[in-house]
């Protein structure tokens, strides 16, 4: 699995990058399994990091999307209503939501290389 | 490995291959269990449209044997085991008094004096002793436990039948829908081979013995024999779909000791005609006399946009009153929609009947549906 190292990360799987784009990683996508549905907030909506903005759900289960920063929704990506998949296919490249928000708190998510510690901790591999 | 409850995870003698297999395990009532292989929905259409092999060797087996058999199992289960032939098997289930579910089951008429209950895995300790109390100190029956000492395996879907035949010399097609026969498969002699399964499709399961490199070995020479029909290891995500899509019921969702068997729809499986007194009768007799159940399980397909999950409480279609709940939901893989199946009261249990499901802050409208969702084609030739 691969985890851009541009991007920031959140134990809650999400990735965000620089100009605000905020998607979740592959190991959350490949953890979910075919991804049916994502709910996507409204535009202008805040966002309070570590809340919910959204859910994806795939075939089994449904997962709640943290927000990793304060903010407000610029943008959604309204082509997720029509192909949800996208996001199996490529976490990295399929954004969620756009955010308007401060860029001094990307410093504390984590980098690349501490989200894949994290996450090989996580299920012992 | 370690399960939710703490205690040590059970594994079938197949834990390995799914493993090497780079199978997604899961903690699946006290069992390390693959949930998906190559991923869920692609394994749900394999059998829906070809063909699929699940390890279900974590189901449990009782084998009740002896001159006093017969009545044990009428005493236990509610359905009529007297009209069962030797080779025949049926759906039925153990109940308490009060009519509800100890567990459903699978009976097969192995002899005249032998039969053999498949019950649940995550059931099975409570199962055992519930028979065991139940039967007890009936006369001339002995109580086998059998599930350790068979892997079972489920070959399921249109195709099941052109890829177990490579592999046996029973003849399939003389097996009808619920009955079973002795024979040679992979090498292996009297393998039980029966024409059941819990996906909706045509399919057979088999008993191997439980060691692992038996195991391993028929698992791999199934997966061989049906790579030309394009043959997919299934996990229980899989299962669960297509169990879902054919109304069947799941111990803890559609049924449990909280559900009578009316309420359930389950009552063409009861036989409160039969000879034989059995545990719950007396209730039931009570209730259908009474004018049967208050709420009753239907299929809901949610209208709007939203999936009912497990658990989801039903509205009335304003959605001001909460009057029932999600038993089991999902997408449906080969649908392509939403469903569900909820309990409800009778007179939201028409067809047509419009309700709310709620999921998460909002409220989904639903309707009321046939069930089964799904119905396997007709056989045309």
């Amino acid at each position: 699995m691969a985890y851009p190292t541009e991007y920031r990360y959140t134990k809650e799987h999400e990735w965000i990058s620089a100009d605000g784009k905020i998607g979740i990683t592959d190991y959350a996508q490949s953890t979910l399994g075919d991804i049916v549905f994502v709910e996507l907030p409204t535009v202008g909506a805040e966002l309070k990091a570590g809340e919910s903005f959204g859910t994806v759900e795939s075939v089994k289960a449904v997962s709640d999307l943290y927000s990793p920063v304060n903010g407000k929704v610029l943008e959604i990506n309204e082509a997720l209503n029509s192909a949800p998949e996208t996001v199996n296919s490529d976490a990295n490249a399929t954004w969620i939501i756009k955010a308007e928000f401060d860029a001094a708190q990307l410093e504390s998510l984590l980098s690349a290389a501490d989200y894949e510690k994290f996450i090989s901790e996580e299920t012992g591999h | 490995m370690v399960s939710d409850s703490g205690s040590v995870l059970r594994k079938t003698a197949l834990n390995a291959t799914h493993r090497a297999l780079k199978a997604k395990m899961v903690d699946f009532g006290g069992w390390d269990m693959p949930v998906e292989y190559s991923g869920l929905v692609a394994e749900h259409m394999a059998v829906r449209t070809g063909v699929g092999l699940f390890d279900v060797s974590h189901m449990g087996d009782i084998q009740l044997r002896g001159p006093g058999s017969l009545a044990a199992v009428q005493k236990l289960l509610m359905n009529d085991a007297s009209k069962l032939q030797v080779g025949q098997a049926h759906y039925s289930a153990m109940l308490t008094p009060e009519g509800t579910f100890v567990d459903d089951v699978v009976l097969h008429k192995l002899s005249d004096n032998d039969y053999l209950i498949v019950i649940n895995a995550g059931t099975r300790e409570k199962d055992e002793q519930w028979i065991r109390k139940t039967i007890g100190s009936m006369p001339s029956v002995h109580i086998n436990n059998f599930s350790d000492m068979y892997t079972q395996l489920a070959i399921q879907g249109p195709k099941a039948i052109d890829v177990l035949r490579k592999l046996t010399d029973v003849d399939l097609d003389s097996i009808k829908n619920y009955w079973f026969q002795w024979g040679k498969v992979c090498g292996l002699y009297n393998v039980l081979v029966a024409r059941t399964g819990y996906t909706g499709e045509d399919g057979f399961e088999i008993y191997i013995p439980s060691d692992e490199a038996t195991s391993a070995r028929v698992w791999n020479e199934i997966l061989e024999a049906g790579a030309e029909f394009g043959i997919v290891p299934c996990g229980l995500g899989a299962r669960n779909t297509l169990r879902l899509e054919s109304a069947m019921a799941l111990y803890g969702h559609e049924i449990s000791d909280e559900i009578n068997v009316f309420e359930a729809g389950l009552g063409r499986y009861c036989k409160l005609d039969k000879e034989s007194d059995f545990v719950g009768k007396e209730t039931l007799a009570a209730i259908q006399r009474d004018g049967g159940p208050h709420r009753k399980l239907v299929g809901l397909e949610t209208i709007d946009r939203g999936i009912a999950r497990d658990g989801y409480a039903v509205f009335d279609v304003e959605g001001k009153e909460q009057v029932g709940y999600v038993t089991s939901g999902s997408p449906s893989p080969f649908l392509k929609k939403n469903i569900a199946l909820a309990y409800v009261p009778l007179h939201l249990a028409e067809i047509g009947t419009e309700v709310a499901v709620q999921v998460r802050s909002s409220m989904v409208k639903s309707k009321v549906v046939p069930l089964p969702f799904y119905k396997k084609p007709k056989k045309t030739t």
